[in-house]
């Protein structure tokens, strides 16, 4: 049984009297483990897929089951601690605190699931050396570089063990170099084991996971799969495929 | 999340924006502080009232005194009337259970120009000299410090004694001797309308609590107090302070007080009487204390029905008791708290209005903070309670604050108004000022949380 399984997920706004469909008949499986970028311009629907696959939207219709549990009806209070144990989020704009420490940053989550001040402490700590950032715990957001602020981020992110990670153009605020290093920072974890997923709009940045899954108007319009294709493109590539001109996978 | 943490990050919160915070507690801070001082004052005001009420004899105290107003249908008999009379105080002495003692008072005032007291040249502004009976002592609350009272066997010699109240002491004798010592003129003898009189003993001198303090520790410092005299007192009761002119007046009535047996007043100063018999010699007034306040109705109905009788059916009297007094005391103290109350109330609400002002604005600079809050877990309930939480620290801060302002404000307001009551501060009046500011801190709280708690996740992240 896949880890994610979305079954025919609508998911419609209402702007005036205009309905726009983000999301339109969407059915997807994501096996324990996967490493998987969506990708698509902006205003393809990649981003409500995201929101809803991690627990901060619910659809207007379909079913999703996540680990087990049919998550499209849940109430807000269930999806928060869904979010808070089972997925980790890492944001283009980092997004943290600016007033916290990055030590008190990564322990946020570990406040809302409620553990003893010193395990949290602990476990930010190891968190953070996990990322390299363990000597810029008691620093300010403000007093980091971006990529560090992006590890911090991860760090975070990875706190509270979450079976599954979300990075939203996690590279879009970095320079190219890096941004490579978050990359590999990715596919360490996928490495790892855990299942992750990036959002880009950037194919040079997809091009690093195994599957690529692309959105266009609120539908799946191509999806490479390397256990259809068997074509497994490697980490290392990504400095080629940077400097090549890269084939555009969208055709 | 538990409450420690929320705590925690409500003071950091309110710590990061301290001068905002502290001008938004002011509203608290003043709203606490003016429910303190107020009911301070309020309560010392209350205190001496009461005290005043005791002083002069208390609930128990009823006087009754002659009514020229007869009904209508007694009109044509107002010739047989002739008020009270000794007779009328050994009936009730007998047939009166319910009175614990009554005593026949004959009153003059000096001020009137029927009286003259003096001794040497010096003579006294204003005396009152009562001819009773020793039990009037105990009735109006008078206390003898030196000396002794007159006897049974004085008042039927009607021999010259009197006993004095310390203000006439002070008229014609100084308070206090060259080597700093009280003047004590036992034996001593003052002329009342120009009969010599020995002086048996003295009252102690009565004075509030404060002006008491006061005085000690003029004493100690080797000064006298000017006290306030007879005419700055009905300065006072004219000006329109009636409640703290009545309250001196007690006091310096009391003090202003000359004690002599009933007989000698009427043998000796009567110019005008017959000395035919005493029985019939009008009084001023009879005064009696009943043994219990609770049967005060009762009481009152068995003294008129020996009244009814020794009067021949005529109600040339009436009675006098303390209760319009005390109902007055409650009265007023009620309507000086409603009016502290309200004005407390508009602070505090001025206040509440403020923060829920402030965490306003607090949560739409937050906006993002919230959403990434939300994103990595913290739920609706988690939001609400840290921005209510934010609010009610503000508040609470404000009024821990308020308590300690408001000492130094009761302080510096009693210093400012010396004449009025001492401010009395009370542990159940900042309990419920400091309650208040919490109650604000919630509810004006309550609805920025509400707020916050109901921004969608999404929205808030992508704000800037």
């Amino acid at each position: 049984m896949p880890f994610l399984e979305l079954r025919d997920i609508h998911k419609t706004y209402h702007l005036g009297g205009e309905t726009i469909r983000a999301l339109d008949g969407v059915s997807l499986d994501i096996d324990s483990g996967e490493f998987i970028s969506i990708i698509g311009p902006s205003g393809s629907g990649k981003s409500t897929l995201m929101h809803i696959l991690g627990c901060l939207d619910t659809p207007t219709s379909g079913t999703i089951n996540l680990d087990g549990m049919m998550i499209h009806d849940a109430s807000p209070r269930q999806l928060a601690t869904i979010r808070n144990k089972k997925i980790g989020f890492v944001f283009q704009f980092f997004n943290l605190l600016p007033k916290l420490t990055v030590r008190q940053n990564v322990e946020l989550p570990m406040i809302y699931s409620g553990l003893s001040g010193k395990e949290r402490r602990e476990r930010a700590m190891n968190s953070l050396s996990s990322v390299n950032m363990e000597d810029r715990s008691k620093h300010r957001p403000s007093q980091l570089s971006g990529g560090q602020q992006q590890r911090a981020a991860i760090a975070r992110a990875l706190v509270n063990d979450p079976r599954i990670i979300f990075a939203d153009e996690p590279t879009g605020n970095l320079d190219s170099n890096t941004g490579v290093l978050i990359l590999e920072m990715f596919d360490k974890l996928h490495q790892e084991g855990r299942t992750v997923m990036l959002v880009t709009h950037d194919p040079e940045i997809a091009a690093v996971t195994p599957r690529r899954i692309e959105i266009r108007d609120g539908k799946i319009a191509n999806e490479t799969d390397p256990k259809l294709a068997g074509n497994v493109p490697k980490f290392a590539q990504v400095t080629d495929i940077k400097s090549q001109k890269t084939p555009d996978m969208t055709s | 999340m538990n409450l420690g943490s929320i705590i925690e990050s409500g003071l950091k919160e309110i710590w990061a924006h301290w001068f905002r915070s502290l001008l938004t507690m002011f509203g608290v801070i003043l709203g606490v502080a003016s429910l303190v001082t107020m009911s301070a004052f309020v309560k010392g005001k209350e205190n001496l009232l009461k005290d005043s009420l005791a002083e002069s004899g208390g609930l128990e105290r009823i006087i009754v005194d002659d009514n020229d107003d007869l009904p209508d249908y007694q009109k044509h008999l107002e010739d047989e009337a002739n008020g009270m009379t000794l007779k009328d105080v050994y009936a009730l002495q007998k047939n009166a259970p319910l009175v614990h003692s009554v005593t026949p008072v004959i009153e003059k005032r000096s001020y009137r120009g029927s009286l003259r007291v003096s001794r040497k040249g010096k003579r006294v502004r204003y005396a009152s000299v009562k001819g009773t009976w020793p039990s009037l002592l105990e009735i109006e609350e008078h206390e003898l410090e030196h000396g002794r009272l007159f006897s049974d066997m004085d008042d039927l010699l009607a021999n010259t004694v009197c006993i004095i109240g310390t203000q006439i002491r002070n008229d014609l004798f100084g308070e206090y001797d060259n080597q700093g010592e009280e003047i004590i003129p036992i034996g001593e003898k003052i002329m009342i309308n120009y009969i010599p009189f020995k002086i048996i003993g003295m009252f102690k001198q009565y004075m509030s609590e404060e002006d008491r303090k006061k005085k000690e520790e003029a004493h100690a410092a080797g000064q006298t107090v000017a006290r306030p005299d007879f005419a700055q007192v009905r300065a006072a009761y004219m000006s329109g302070d009636r409640q703290s002119g009545t309250v001196m007046r007690i006091y310096s009535m009391k003090n202003s007080t000359i004690m002599i047996p009933i007989n000698t007043l009427v043998s000796k100063l009567d110019s005008a009487y017959d000395r035919g018999s005493n029985m019939d010699r009008s009084l001023s007034k009879v005064a009696m204390k009943i043994y219990d306040v609770s049967t005060l109705e009762k009481s009152l109905q068995q003294v008129r029905n020996v009244l009814m009788q020794t009067h021949k059916g005529l109600e040339d009297f009436e009675f006098e008791t303390q209760e319009g007094f005390a109902g007055d005391i409650n009265l007023s103290i009620q309507n000086e708290r409603i009016s502290g109350m309200f004005i407390a109330g508009i602070c505090l609400l001025v206040g509440g209005i403020g923060i829920v002002n402030i965490m306003l604005s607090s949560i739409s600079e937050r906006v993002r903070e919230i959403g990434i809050r939300k994103s990595i877990g913290a739920t609706n309930m988690d939001v609400f309670l840290q921005i209510l939480t934010e609010s009610i620290v503000i508040a609470v801060a404000g009024g821990i604050a308020g308590l300690i302002v408001s000492p130094i404000l009761v302080n510096t307001l009693a210093s400012f108004a010396d004449n009025t009551t001492p401010p009395v501060m009370t542990a159940f009046a900042m309990a419920v000022a400091f309650g208040f500011s919490v109650m604000t801190g919630s509810l004006a709280g309550l609805f920025p949380a509400i707020k916050a708690a109901k921004l969608d996740p999404i929205q808030a992240l992508r704000y800037d």
